[in-house]
C-alpha cells in the first residue's frame, strides 16, 4: 500500500517530510467567522498511537473534521503521505463520534461495517459475498462477530462505538483519526479498544485519537497533541504531558486569543 | 423498570424470527405477473400501436352515476376495460416508485422536503398550459404540462439549497417558504389561465387533488415507464442512498458526492410527484411518499426488507384507491389512495410484527410476568435457604401466610402467581391444615440462578460502588431481572464466586408492620 512517490506534492514549508502521514501548516478554521482553530502546524511522526487533548470546544474534532474536508479552511494545507486529503483517501480511515448518527436506522452491524468498503466496492455495485468476509473479519476484530446480524439499535453503547472502528478497519488505511472513541464505553469495549490499538500501532499505522480522560493519557498514547483553539504543545507524552502544559492547556489565558479572533473576524464581515 | 428492548432479551421469539422475506418474494412476483397479465401488451402499446380492442378515449371515468352498479363493479374490478387496466397499472408502479423512494426521504429525514416540492410544481403547470396555448395548442398535452411541473420543482429544489446555504436560515424555514411561495405563485397563474378563457383549462385543477378520471391510457403509459425508471434508480443508488441516509458526514469523508446524491434524491422525488399529479395530485402525494415508508417501518428491521414492503403498501394503497376512485367518481383518487394508505399504516403500527404496538405491548407483558415469577421464585428461595435436601426441593414446605410476609404482594396477586408457578412445573402447593408450598427440582435450580444474580448485583454494589448493604436490596431488585449472561461472567469474575453466595444483609420481610 506505501506510495514511494519522490517529488513532494506541495513547494511551501520543505521542512514538512513528503512520507509524514500528516502535516498540518497553518490551518485556521472559521464557523459563522468565529474561529474555532487558529494557525495550527503539526506534524506527525509515523507508526504512533497520538492523543489529542484539550477542553471542550477547544477543536479537536474540528482539527480532524479540517483534516478530512468535512470542514471549510479559513486558511492553511493539509498533507496526508505527502499529499491532499483527496488523493490520499483510500489510506486514511475515520472513526467519527458515536452520537453523530441516529443508531436507530434499519441497519445490521455487518451492514454498517461493510460501509467502510463502498468506496472500494464503487458505484451502483452490490456488496458482495467477499467484501461481507472482510467486514465479518472486522467485526471479529473488534470483538463482536457474533453481534454482526444484529440491528444496531440493539447493540450497547460499547458494541456501537466497536462497529464504527470495525468501519474504519475494514478499509485498511495507514492513517487513522478518531473522535472520541473512548467516550462513554464500557470496560471490557475501552480494553478492547487499547488492545486494538496497539495492534495497528505495531502494524506501522499511525492513530491520531481525541481523548478526553486526563487520567488514560500518558497509559495510552506515545506523543500527545494538547490544543486550545491552537496547539499548546506537540510530543512524546512522558515530556510534553506536563502539569505546566496542562496548565496552559486548561487555563483561562487564552480566553484573550478568543476574544482577539472574534473581534477580528467582526471587523473583517464588516461589521462592528 | 427498564422497558428497552435492548435489555429486554426475553423478546416473543414466534414473531420476531418470522422471516418475511419468503413471503414476499412470493406476493411480489405474484403482483408482478397479475400486473402483466392485465396490462396487456404495454411495450406495444407504448410503441404507439393501440390495442385493438381499446376505445381510446373511453376511460373508466365517463360515468357520473352516483353510486356503481353492479356490473360496474364487475367491470373494474375484472379490469374488462382497457383504459382501467392501463390507468390502474400506471397508478400502482407509481405507488411502487413513491413507496420504495419515500424510505430514503424518510430515513434522511426529508420527508417535508417532497412536500415543498410538489407544492413548487404548481405555477410550473400553470405557465406550461399558457405557454402551450398561445403557441396555438389546447394546452392539453400531459408531458409539456409535466415538463413545466418538473422544471419549476427544480427551481423550487434549487431556491432551497440556495437560501440554505447563502444565509443562516435553517431548512425548515427555507421549506416553508417555498412552500407557501410558489403554491400561492401558481393559484394565481391557474386564475390568470381561467381568465384566458379558453375552456380547456377546467382539467388543471385534477392537479391539486389527483383525478384518474382525467388520464387516458397513454398518460398511463407514460407514469408506468417513468416510475419504472425511479425503481431502477433507486435500487441502482440503493448502496449509496443508504450510506448517505445513514452517515452523510462519513460518506463525504469518504469521497462520495453527497450533494450530488442528495440532489439525485430530491429529483427523484420531483418525478415521482410530476408523475404522480394526474393519479393523486400535488397536495397528497406527500402522503404516498410518507405512509407506506413508515408504515413499513413497523415490520422490519432490515432495509431491503423495509423498501419492499413500502413498494408493496404502495402499490396496493395506489390500486385500491383509484379503482374505488374509478366507481365512485365523486371521491378523488387521490383522497381515496391516501386513505388506503393511511389503513394499512394503522394496521402496520398496532401488528407491525417488529415495532408495532401491540408486540411492544407484548414484550412488556412478558418482561412483567417474568419480573413477578423472578420475585415469587426468590421470596420463596429465601425463605428456604438452608434447609434444602439432596434433590434440591427442601425438606419442609414453607406456608403461604410466610410468603405473604416476604413482598408487599396482596393475596390474590400471591395466588394467582403461585397458581402460574405450579402450571409451570416449578413449584408444588399442598393443602393439608393449611396452604403449603414447596419448590420442584427444576423450580429450585431457577429460583437459585435468580438469587444469585440478585447477590452477585448487591455484592457489587457493597465492593465496587461503596453502597451501605442495607440500601442494595432495593435496587438489585431492580437490577437481577436485566443481567444477561455476559454481564453476569463479568461480575463472577469481578466477584471471585461460584454458586449462590450468601445474602451480604439480613433477609427481612417487606410487608409493614401493621400488615
Amino acid at each position: 500500500m506505501l506510495n514511494n512517490h519522490s517529488i513532494p506534492a506541495r513547494t511551501r514549508g520543505a521542512d514538512h517530510s513528503p512520507e509524514s502521514p500528516l502535516s498540518i501548516h497553518d490551518l485556521t478554521v472559521a464557523y459563522d467567522r468565529k474561529p474555532v482553530l487558529w494557525d495550527v502546524d503539526l506534524e506527525v511522526s509515523a507508526g504512533k498511537l497520538i492523543g489529542i487533548v484539550g477542553p471542550n470546544g477547544a477543536g479537536k474534532s474540528t482539527l480532524i473534521k479540517a483534516v478530512l474536508d468535512l470542514l471549510p479552511r479559513a486558511s492553511g494545507h493539509v498533507n496526508i503521505f505527502g499529499k491532499s486529503y483527496k488523493e490520499s483517501r483510500a489510506r486514511v480511515g475515520y472513526v467519527p463520534q458515536r452520537e453523530s448518527v441516529d443508531w436507530d436506522f434499519p441497519v445490521s452491524a455487518l451492514d454498517v461495517v461493510a460501509m467502510g468498503r463502498y468506496r472500494k466496492i464503487g458505484w451502483c455495485r452490490p456488496v458482495t459475498r467477499s467484501h461481507k468476509n472482510a467486514a465479518m473479519e472486522a467485526l471479529d476484530r473488534v470483538g463482536i462477530a457474533n453481534l454482526a446480524h444484529r440491528q444496531i439499535s440493539q447493540l450497547s453503547g460499547g458494541q456501537q462505538q466497536r462497529a464504527f472502528l470495525a468501519r474504519a478497519l475494514v478499509q485498511d488505511a495507514d492513517l487513522y483519526l478518531m473522535d472520541e472513541p473512548f467516550a462513554a464505553v464500557d470496560a471490557a469495549t475501552e480494553t478492547a479498544i487499547v488492545g486494538l490499538l496497539q495492534n495497528l500501532r505495531e502494524r506501522g499505522k499511525t492513530c491520531l485519537i481525541v481523548h478526553h480522560d486526563l487520567q488514560t493519557v500518558r497509559e495510552y498514547f506515545d506523543e500527545v497533541i494538547l490544543m486550545n483553539m491552537r496547539v499548546v504543545a506537540h510530543g512524546p507524552t512522558e515530556t510534553t504531558f506536563t502539569e505546566e502544559n496542562l496548565r496552559k492547556t486548561y487555563g483561562g489565558k487564552l480566553t484573550l486569543l478568543g476574544e482577539a479572533a472574534e473581534a477580528n473576524a467582526r471587523q473583517s464581515a464588516g461589521k462592528h | 423498570m427498564p422497558d428497552n428492548p435492548r435489555e429486554n432479551t426475553d423478546r416473543i421469539y414466534l414473531f420476531v424470527c418470522f422471516d418475511p422475506m419468503p413471503l414476499l418474494r412470493k406476493i411480489i412476483l405474484s403482483l408482478m405477473l397479475w400486473l402483466l397479465a392485465v396490462s396487456g401488451s404495454p411495450l406495444s402499446a407504448a410503441l404507439g400501436h393501440d390495442h385493438p380492442t381499446a376505445t381510446r378515449y373511453e376511460s373508466i371515468t365517463d360515468r357520473s352515476f352516483a353510486w356503481p352498479t353492479v356490473d360496474e363493479w364487475v367491470r373494474v374490478l375484472t379490469l374488462r376495460d382497457y383504459n382501467t387496466r392501463v390507468v390502474l397499472v400506471g397508478t400502482t408502479l407509481l405507488g411502487i416508485a413513491a413507496g420504495i423512494l419515500g424510505c430514503f426521504t424518510l430515513l434522511r429525514k426529508r420527508a417535508l422536503m417532497g412536500d415543498a416540492l410538489s407544492h413548487a410544481t404548481l405555477p410550473g403547470i400553470g405557465i406550461a398550459f399558457m405557454l402551450a396555448v398561445m403557441t396555438g395548442g389546447t394546452g392539453k398535452s400531459l408531458p409539456i404540462l409535466l415538463l413545466g411541473a418538473a422544471v419549476s420543482g427544480v427551481l423550487g429544489l434549487a431556491m432551497i439549497l440556495l437560501i440554505r446555504n447563502l444565509t443562516r436560515l435553517k431548512e425548515d424555514t427555507a421549506l416553508g417558504i417555498i412552500l407557501s411561495v410558489f403554491f400561492g405563485a401558481g393559484v394565481a397563474v391557474l386564475g390568470v389561465v381561467q381568465s384566458m378563457g379558453k375552456g380547456h383549462a377546467a382539467g388543471l385543477e385534477s392537479f391539486i387533488n389527483g383525478k384518474t378520471a382525467s388520464m387516458v391510457a397513454s398518460d398511463a403509459q407514460l407514469i408506468a415507464c417513468v416510475a419504472a425508471l425511479v425503481v431502477f434508480f433507486c435500487v441502482a443508488l440503493f448502496k449509496e442512498f443508504r450510506l448517505i441516509c445513514f452517515d452523510a458526514e462519513y460518506a463525504k469523508s469518504q469521497g462520495w458526492p453527497t450533494i450530488l446524491l442528495d440532489v439525485v434524491m430530491m429529483s427523484l422525488v420531483i418525478v415521482v410527484t410530476v408523475i404522480g399529479l394526474q393519479a393523486v395530485g400535488l397536495i397528497l402525494i406527500i402522503a404516498l411518499l410518507i405512509v407506506p415508508a413508515a408504515a413499513a417501518r413497523f415490520w422490519t428491521e432490515r432495509l431491503v426488507v423495509m423498501l419492499m414492503i413500502a413498494g408493496l403498501l404502495g402499490a396496493a394503497s395506489s390500486l385500491i384507491g383509484a379503482s374505488l376512485s374509478a366507481l365512485l367518481p365523486n371521491f378523488p383518487s387521490g383522497a381515496m389512495i391516501v386513505l388506503t394508505a393511511t389503513v394499512f399504516f394503522l394496521i402496520s403500527m398496532f401488528l407491525g410484527a417488529e415495532r408495532g404496538v401491540f408486540i411492544r405491548w407484548a414484550n412488556r407483558w412478558k418482561f412483567e410476568q417474568k419480573v413477578r415469577r423472578q420475585h415469587l421464585l426468590r421470596a420463596v428461595f429465601e425463605l428456604v435457604e438452608g434447609d434444602e435436601i439432596g434433590a434440591g426441593t427442601p425438606a419442609y414446605p414453607i406456608s403461604f401466610q410466610d410468603l405473604l410476609a416476604m413482598r408487599s404482594w396482596s393475596a390474590r396477586r400471591l395466588s394467582r402467581e403461585v397458581g402460574r408457578a405450579v402450571r409451570d412445573g416449578l413449584i408444588i402447593e399442598t393443602y393439608a391444615a393449611d396452604r403449603k408450598i414447596n419448590f420442584t427440582q427444576q423450580g429450585f435450580r431457577e429460583a437459585a440462578l435468580v438469587v444469585r444474580q440478585h447477590r452477585l448485583w448487591e455484592l457489587y454494589l457493597i465492593t465496587h460502588a461503596d453502597i451501605a448493604p442495607s440500601h442494595v436490596d432495593r435496587d438489585a431488585d431492580t437490577i437481577e431481572h436485566v443481567l444477561g449472561p455476559d454481564m453476569m461472567a463479568e461480575l463472577e469474575a469481578l466477584l471471585f464466586t461460584t454458586g449462590v453466595p450468601a445474602s451480604p444483609h439480613k433477609v427481612e420481610t417487606q410487608a409493614l408492620p401493621g400488615h
